[in-house]
């Protein structure tokens, strides 16, 4: 750290009338420089807030980027089935993309192999009426195969009707993703999995900084030092939007380079959500310092508040399926907004209207919270 | 440069607890003055008072004549402190704790080698506080505590936890801090550092006040007896019992102890019998003083 020498200071009256901007930023500058040399040389703080999160990016990365080519079904016909057997080559090439059947004579054998789990379904032809025995014990599965019998059903019917007819059928069905086809789940974890790293990391890095200070009795010997409260809040906010902008950037430096992600042009709107999310979070994380007595606890308060959070808010996974009350709670939950934001201007193309109400809501929060933490904030332990 | 320090009639109450009960003193300018007592006794409370930390629940403190409880930034410019615990930036060097405190304090940091060199660790100057001994650490806060060169430095229990070399070293320090000039207030429960540093001490128990004098006069007026000790060879118990002036006779592992008011007798009387062998006389301390007055239970 560098230390510019005024001589100035040391002989000037003591007088605060003389306390300018100037002088004040100084003590700010030197409590922000301090902290965040504690937060870089502590390899257990860094490893919470930049490898930790990093490793869900990779591992939700990998996982869910080979989703597209999911296996096909195993489906066991007994018997002749003609919706499949008698289909016309082309269609008999997509049947097989989706299922992959194996035939069976006994029908209680084949049905044995699908209550153990080792197929899907069984299908059986009776005078024209296709049955399909799936097992209860995976719905998803059964549904599926439900669905994709039906439609082999249906496309073996249309060629019946156009064979006998001569007329193409009355109606026809695609299927379109409203997201350009690119859209994989890269797209969706980056930003989301951004909004929880560095929702954990203002939390914790606020609420561990606090205990750490009242308990060694920095806070007090700050309080008998000339340096304002606000100076050391503002340190504490300083250092934290720095470790959120470098989160944000290995983040989409790594989904940009190494899965794919593809960012629309509202891109760097993340930075204001960004800034807001952790100005929220911080505030989270006072609170949780000032109510704990130990660095245990306020650590095990924050991932209690910021954990369960981080699923209600969809942050490892969409909460489009959740019941209805589970989506009201997760509307109550900062970090949803701040999620919401993120996936907005980072992938769904949306412009600044997106961000106007997620900035509103977590500058709200910080307020709110600020003020609670306010209250209930204590020197000494 | 040294500030005047005033307490009058404070008390300070937690709940039902007085942990500081109706205590006056002064110190004057450039004094180094002792707040002494067992642990509990509010030695403590008394300095943080004085301080700033805390607010009297009655009377008043001052210094130089202004209330420290309302913390005005150019009063705390003038006051050096050093708290009980190692208040330090997790993680920084040594020297950067100086360079941050120095900062606190708007000064420029440029005496920072010399300030360490003055408490042994100059050595240490880029070890993280993590990674320094007890009494390093405590050293490191006295130097915390000097880098703004105040004018008044506040030391609440400085020399514990050291071993004695790095204690008398510090002692050292502490009184060429008060040799510049600077009034310095120190609590401790060690005797002989009050008695080696101080001008006056104020001897604190129960939270309040038992005595405020020099150690010297505390000593002289305690009329302590003074021990002789004796090789157990030197004379026989019965002997000893029979001299002119002796109180009591005891026998321990070091051999005869002679307790007596009028040593110059009992000496006298040793010497004619050629009966020296061992001898060894110590006269009363700080300590006795201490132990006279606030006994001997334990203590928090």
């Amino acid at each position: 750290m560098s230390t510019s020498t005024e001589p100035e200071t040391r002989t000037q009256a003591p007088a605060h009338a003389g306390a300018g901007d100037a002088k004040a930023a100084r003590p700010l500058k030197a409590l922000t420089v301090a902290m965040f040399k504690g937060f870089v040389r502590d390899r257990m703080t860094l490893f919470w807030a930049i490898a930790f999160p990093l490793m869900f990016l990779v591992l939700f990365g990998g996982i869910f980027t080979n989703q597209g080519d999911a296996e096909a079904a195993d489906v066991i016909v007994v018997g002749t089935v003609s919706a499949i057997d008698d289909a016309p080559a082309e269609a008999r090439k997509s049947i097989d993309q989706a299922i992959s059947i194996t035939r069976e004579d006994d029908l209680d054998a084949a049905l044995e192999k699908v209550r153990d789990g080792d197929a899907t379904a069984v299908v059986t032809e009776d005078d024209g009426e296709v049955t399909v025995h799936y097992s209860a014990a995976d719905a998803v599965a059964g549904a599926q195969i439900q669905g994709v019998m039906q439609a082999i059903v249906q496309q073996a019917n249309t060629a019946v009707y156009q064979q006998t007819t001569g007329q193409p059928p009355a109606f026809t069905f695609a299927a379109s993703q409203v997201e350009d086809d690119s859209l994989e789940a890269i797209q969706y974890v980056t930003p989301s999995l951004l909004g929880w790293a560095v929702a954990m990391s203002a939390t914790f890095g606020a609420a561990a900084n606090l205990v750490m200070w009242r308990k060694s009795g920095l806070l007090r010997r700050l309080r008998l030092a000339p340096v304002s409260t606000s100076s050391v809040v503002l340190a504490r906010v300083g250092v934290s939007l720095v470790i959120a902008m470098v989160q944000a950037v290995i983040f989409v430096g790594l989904g940009v380079g190494a899965f794919g992600l593809q960012l629309s042009g509202w891109w760097p709107l993340m930075v204001p959500l960004l800034l807001a999310g952790t100005l929220a979070f911080l505030s989270i994380g006072m609170l949780a310092g000032a109510v704990s007595k130990t660095e245990e606890g306020a650590v095990g308060l924050a991932n209690f508040i910021v954990l369960p959070m981080a699923f209600l808010s969809g942050s490892f996974f969409p909460l489009d399926g959740a019941p209805a009350w589970l989506r009201v709670v997760s509307n109550c939950l900062p970090l949803k907004h701040l999620n919401q934001g993120m996936l907005d201007v980072m992938v769904r193309e949306q412009g600044p209207s997106a961000i106007v109400l997620p900035i509103v809501i977590l500058l709200a929060f910080a307020a709110v919270f600020a003020a609670v933490s306010a209250k209930l904030f204590r020197w000494e332990a | 440069m040294g500030v005047r320090i005033e307490v009058d009639h404070l008390t300070m109450r937690y709940g039902a607890v007085t942990a500081v009960e109706d205590i006056s003193f002064t110190v004057e300018p450039g004094e180094f003055f002792g707040l002494l007592g067992p642990n509990g006794a509010g030695k403590t409370t008394t300095l943080e008072t004085i301080e700033g930390l805390r607010e009297p629940t009655e009377g008043r403190v001052a210094i130089d004549g202004r209330d420290p409880a309302r913390r005005e930034p150019d009063l705390q410019r003038r006051i050096g402190v050093q708290l009980q615990s190692s208040a330090f930036f997790e993680r920084l060097t040594a020297v950067e704790q100086l360079q941050t405190f120095g900062s606190i304090y708007g000064v420029p940091t440029s005496r920072l080698d010399e300030l360490l060199e003055q408490v042994g660790l100059t050595e240490k100057a880029t070890a993280q506080v993590e990674d320094l001994s007890g009494g390093q650490k405590q050293r490191l806060s006295i130097a915390c505590a000097l880098v703004h060169d105040p004018e008044v430095v506040f030391l609440d229990e400085p020399t514990a936890a050291l071993d004695p070399q790095a204690r008398r070293n510090l002692w050292d320090v502490l009184r060429g801090i008060n040799e510049s000039g600077r009034t310095v207030v120190l609590t401790t429960h060690y005797m002989e550092e009050a008695e080696e540093l101080c001008d006056r001490v104020a001897i604190v128990d129960h939270g309040q006040l038992l005595q405020l004098d020099t150690p010297a006069t505390l000593i002289r007026r305690l009329d302590a007896a003074t021990r002789i000790g004796l090789a157990v060879e030197a004379i026989s118990i019965d002997e000893a019992r029979a001299l002119p002036g002796v109180q009591t006779v005891a026998v321990g592992s070091a051999g005869l102890v002679i307790e007596t008011r009028d040593a110059a007798t009992v000496l006298g009387e040793l010497g004619r019998r050629e009966a020296l062998e061992g001898l060894s006389v110590s006269k009363g301390t700080l300590e006795d003083v201490f132990l006279d007055l606030t006994g001997r239970e334990y203590r928090a």
